[in-house]
């Protein structure tokens, strides 16, 4: 068993000739909660495909709980525990909120392939999916499709259908893009609420949100760890102040988040 | 050694009319994502238009006027119909190009008939462009044109003679599509709209969030290809036949040519038309089965084996099949088909 | 129209329903005597076998498949070489187990051709199965033993021991064979969309890559879905070989794979019921369209552009909207457009129509004169006065219909307004 939950061993992804991931070195205990910070177009988001199995790494090692899963295919890689969420809302639209939170836990309750039981008759599985339901907030919404659904509920489904399967190690990519303040300040304490003890990944830009969240925070710059740290040393570490945070952090800070 | 060139030559010449059939399509296909199932149907309407307006201005004129008007009727499809349905996704695109397709079948035939209508070649091209003359003693030599028959038959008996002719109609097929294929690497190298095109051929979202007047592009790529495709209609119905059916015969083939050579390159469906235009020439006019080829070597089989359906079966017969057998195996062995650089 | 309308009808009516279908297929033979009604009754239970077991591909999968007559012509070759072996008495299996010969068939050949054809999907898989279909029919004029060669194979399905009296001599035998079979494999159909592997596959449809997220790998999915897809194409190919008692290589050929993607879309992909409307209309269309006019593939390939265009869920969709509509009390405000539609409609219909029919007399009929009756009017191929009038009539029936179709989208839109603020106050008063 392997101290860390998630590591990272000089990760490195070119496409074509250009680098985009360039030495990547992180290793994150089990219930940490890191927010990763950056500047549009660092790589945050390729990271986090790469670590999900969507693209492939050039070199270097990613383990999961000690294991490597680099090299793996994405289903692979979440039935080991790992989930995540997409920035551009990806659900099941044609299927009601019910449906996609119930496919979302088939697979982790052993329901492999089979065609021979009828899904009303799954009792766990339906239980789990009402449970979900409930907790991300959408139980008046239970048999909406899901394409009907408002930008926010859908984000939270999004949410929902990446914890749903149990993952320990959750990794959300921009779960707040496009919401309003109060939309997000209530996100956020559902986010808090459904990762309660599980390791948490994050990709942020909110700055307050970052704060508030986060155990740790990983600073992404032009395809490397600048630092990883807490928030506190983070804010302080001059060379993140340099290439990425600036004065916006006073200002945030005195604008009472 | 006659026969491997004159097969050679018909192969190549095969395989450039497939060429100018799946060029349309890789194009179409890799500016709007759209598979155009009734892509072989406008080579048909190609060679009817061909026809009729051969009979009335001049094969020509028609060879121009032809695929003008097919890309016409083209971009008309574009505009009403494709158009409407492009916002549902690729099936549904892919769906109304298929009953485009029966549509065009079934008006084909009620204006024209059934049966095959004669669409001859012009005069210019009726003849052979040259014959080849190979001769057991003096080697072999070229004839511009059709050979005089004296020179095709020798009084001695132990000189054999043998000529070769190269008809006129696919020699101006290979003009043709080698001109075209000339057309239209510089129009994608040198213009601006052959560089959104190239774009648009491994990035397609990058290409449209280039700003430039997206539909009409769409209308005047989509024409553009289905007049290709009538180009290759007036050629091909002159050369071979014009009949309902060309349409089905020729419509899986290329289809074929672009998944064998990669959805969405150009040089892949180059390669692929040329290698399956000889492909399938060489096995029409090849007679070995397996069976021959036993022999041939001095194998001795079995009664049983000798009469198995498998062993008796002549590569000519196999022939038709041929293009689908590499489609799976391409498929098996390298899914990306084989220039490929999208997963289409 | 993109959106897609949710409408659950009642539950407890699913017995009701499934009661209702096997009476129906219990007494349809004896509400309709005559011998050309039982022999479309028959065609039509196998045509819903085949066009469900498409659907699985095509509207719970989202796989669209130029090729699925390859699996039912398949099962009918297997079952009919089988038929023959019991005939010989090589086999000793009832006739009324031979659709089962077809089933396994179907799946042994999904299980073979699916492993490649399953490796892409979207467009590269349509045009995979498209290249299969060729690769087999094309097969079918090389092997002759199997496929019969241009005669086909043919058999005699009174043949083996008689169960219980029951010879499959008389053709209402047959029709109550089919009958048993279409109703299970409608039912297991339809419990198969209830299962975890069905809802799996919906998901598969909707978000291909999302699925591999929860951790199922989508290819294995699909490969699944085509083998039971096959599986049931067989059984119809089973049928069908019963029934015929001669298969021809045409039952693999593009022209049938073209017939099933066609109906079955045409009545619905989208619901569970859409294929069965799709196939009994196939059969309509064939025996009995193909019989009032030869321009019948004109007007279903039109049909089918107008679908695929205006009302992509096919025929149920279209039911499934105006029960809608029916169900918030609405129905009687559209039912003055859908007259005006439908009048416009026929006059344009009549007009185009009258224009098609001349053409083809003249194409075919020319020896017989220049006359021929149309709706009741006679009209002269070569007259101009005919041209003019079939002209002038469609291109009226085309301008009224524009103008009762704008009518039509603006109640239609105003409807569907009301409609949705009604469902908001029901949800905010609960």
């Amino acid at each position: 068993m392997s101290a860390y939950a998630l590591e990272l061993k000089d990760v490195r992804k070119n496409f074509g000739k250009t680098e985009i991931i360039r030495g990547v070195n992180l290793a994150v205990k089990a219930g940490e909660r890191v927010a990763v910070i950056g500047p549009n177009g660092a790589g945050k988001s390729t990271l986090f495909n790469l670590i999900s199995g969507r693209f492939g790494l050039s070199s270097g090692e990613i383990l999961l709980n000690g294991q490597r899963i680099d090299g793996m295919k994405p289903y692979e890689i979440n039935r080991m525990g790992l989930s995540r969420s997409f920035q551009i809302t990806n659900i099941f639209p044609k299927l009601s909120v019910f449906e996609n939170l119930r496919c979302s836990v088939l697979w982790s309750l052993g329901y492999r392939y089979t065609f021979l039981k009828a899904l009303s008759g799954l009792r766990d599985a339906n239980d789990r999916a009402d449970e979900l339901l409930e907790m991300i907030g959408l139980e008046k919404r239970r048999d909406t499709l899901a394409m009907n659904l408002t930008y926010a509920e859908q984000r939270a489904l999004e949410i929902g259908i990446t914890i749903g399967g149990g993952a320990e190690v959750i990794l959300l990519d921009e779960p707040t893009a496009g919401m309003s303040k109060s939309e997000t300040s209530r996100f956020i304490s559902l986010i808090r609420k459904v990762t309660e003890g599980k390791t948490l990944l994050t990709v942020e830009h909110d700055m307050g949100v970052v704060f508030g969240l986060a155990d740790k925070i990983a600073v992404v710059v032009y395809g490397e760890v600048l630092a990883f740290d807490t928030p506190e040393a983070v804010r302080a570490n001059a060379r993140v102040q340099e290439a990425y945070l600036g004065s916006t952090v006073a200002d945030s800070q005195a604008g009472g988040h | 050694m006659e026969f491997f060139l004159i097969s050679m030559l018909n192969g190549v010449s095969y395989g450039l009319l497939l060429f100018m059939l799946s060029s349309g399509l890789t194009l179409i296909f890799s500016m709007m994502g759209v598979l155009n199932f009734a892509h072989a149907s406008f080579y048909m309407i190609g060679a009817y238009f061909g026809y009729t307006l051969t009979g009335l201005i001049g094969f020509w004129p028609a060879l121009i006027v032809s695929p003008l008007l097919v890309g016409a009727c083209g971009a008309l499809f574009e505009r009403l119909s494709l158009r409407k349905v492009h916002p549902y996704g690729h099936v549904p695109e892919l769906l109304v190009t298929f009953g485009l397709s029966y549509v065009v079948l079934e008006l084909v035939q009620l204006i024209w008939g059934r049966v095959a209508v004669e669409f001859q070649p012009p005069e210019l091209l009726k003849g052979s462009a040259f014959t080849l003359i190979t001769h057991s003693v003096e080697g072999m030599r070229l004839v511009l044109g059709a050979a005089p028959a004296d020179m095709c038959a020798s009084m001695d008996t132990a000189v054999r003679v043998v000529c070769s002719p190269f008809p006129a109609t696919r020699a101006f097929m290979m003009v043709v599509a080698v001109l075209m294929l000339v057309a239209l690497w510089l129009l994608l190298t040198r213009t601006r709209i052959g560089l959104v095109i190239q774009a648009a051929l491994t990035h397609p979202d990058m290409a449209e969030a280039l700003g430039h007047n997206v539909p009409r592009v769409f209308m005047l790529v989509f024409g553009a290809g289905t007049g290709l495709a009538g180009l290759a209609g007036v050629i091909g119905g002159s050369t071979f036949v014009t009949e309902p059916a060309m349409a089905a015969t020729v419509g899986s083939v290329i289809f074929v040519v672009v998944v064998v050579g990669g959805m969405g390159s150009l040089a892949g469906a180059f390669l692929a038309s040329l290698l399956i235009g000889v492909i399938q020439t060489f096995a029409v006019a090849i007679d070995y089965s397996f069976l021959s080829l036993a022999r041939d070597l001095g194998w001795q089989l079995s009664a049983a084996a000798q009469d198995n359906t498998f062993a008796k079966l002549t590569v000519s017969q196999v022939a038709p099949i041929l293009p689908y057998l590499l489609l799976v195996l391409i498929l098996i062995f390298r899914p990306k088909g084989l220039l490929g650089t999208r997963e289409g | 129209m993109a959106t897609v309308y949710k409408f659950k009808p009642l539950n407890v009516g699913r017995w009701v329903i499934w009661s209702l279908f096997a009476l129906l297929l219990l007494v349809a033979p004896l509400m309709f005597t005559r011998n050309l009604s039982h022999t479309m009754l028959e065609q039509m239970g196998i045509a819903i076998i085949a066009c469900l077991s498409y659907n699985v591909l095509l509207g719970q999968g989202g796989m669209l498949s130029f090729g699925h007559a390859v699996y039912t012509g398949l099962g009918s070759y297997m079952a009919m070489h089988a038929l023959n072996a019991v005939s010989g008495g090589k086999l000793g299996i009832p006739v009324s187990l031979l659709p089962l010969v077809g089933g396994l068939s179907g799946m042994g050949f999904a299980v073979l051709l699916g492993w490649v054809t399953t490796r892409k999907s979207g467009t590269p898989f349509a045009m995979i199965t498209l290249g299969v279909a060729e690769l087999v029919f094309a097969m079918s004029l090389m092997f002759s033993e199997f496929f019969g060669g241009e005669a086909g194979v043919s058999g005699n399905r009174v043949a083996g021991q008689p169960f219980l009296g029951i010879t499959f001599g008389p053709q209402i035998q047959v029709y109550y064979l089919i009958a048993v079979y279409t109703f299970v494999s409608v039912a297991a159909l339809f419990a198969f969309t209830q299962t975890p592997l069905g809802r799996i596959l919906n998901a598969v449809r909707d978000n291909p890559e999302r699925v591999e997220f929860i951790g199922y790998n989508t290819q294995r999915v699909r490969y699944l879905a085509f083998i039971i897809s096959g599986f049931f194409a067989g059984i119809a190919g089973g049928l069908g070989a019963i029934n015929f008692e001669i298969v021809t290589a045409e039952v693999v050929g593009a022209a049938r794979s073209g017939a099933y993607l066609l109906f079955t879309f045409l009545g619905g992909a989208t619901f569970f019921f859409g294929p069965v409307i799709g196939g009994v209309l196939m059969v309509i269309a064939f025996v009995l369209l193909s019989e009032l006019t030869k321009a019948w593939l004109l007007y279903l390939g039109l049909v089918f552009l107008f679908m695929v265009m205006y009302a992509p869920g096919g025929i149920a969709s279209l039911i499934m909207m105006n029960l809608r509509v029916a169900k918030f009390g609405k129905l009687r405000q559209i039912w003055n457009s859908y007259l005006g539609l439908g009048l416009t409609a026929l006059v344009m219909l009549a007009g185009a129509g009258a224009i098609i029919e001349m053409v083809y007399h003249l194409q075919l009929n020319s020896a017989l004169g220049d006359n021929l009756r149309f709706m009741g009017v006679m009209l002269n191929a070569r007259g101009l006065d005919s041209w003019f009038g079939a002209a002038f009539v469609m291109l009226t029936g085309l301008g009224l219909f524009e103008l009762a179709r704008r009518q039509y989208m603006r109640e239609w839109g105003a409807i569907q307004e009301e409609i949705e603020k009604e469902i908001k106050r029901r949800e905010t008063a609960v």
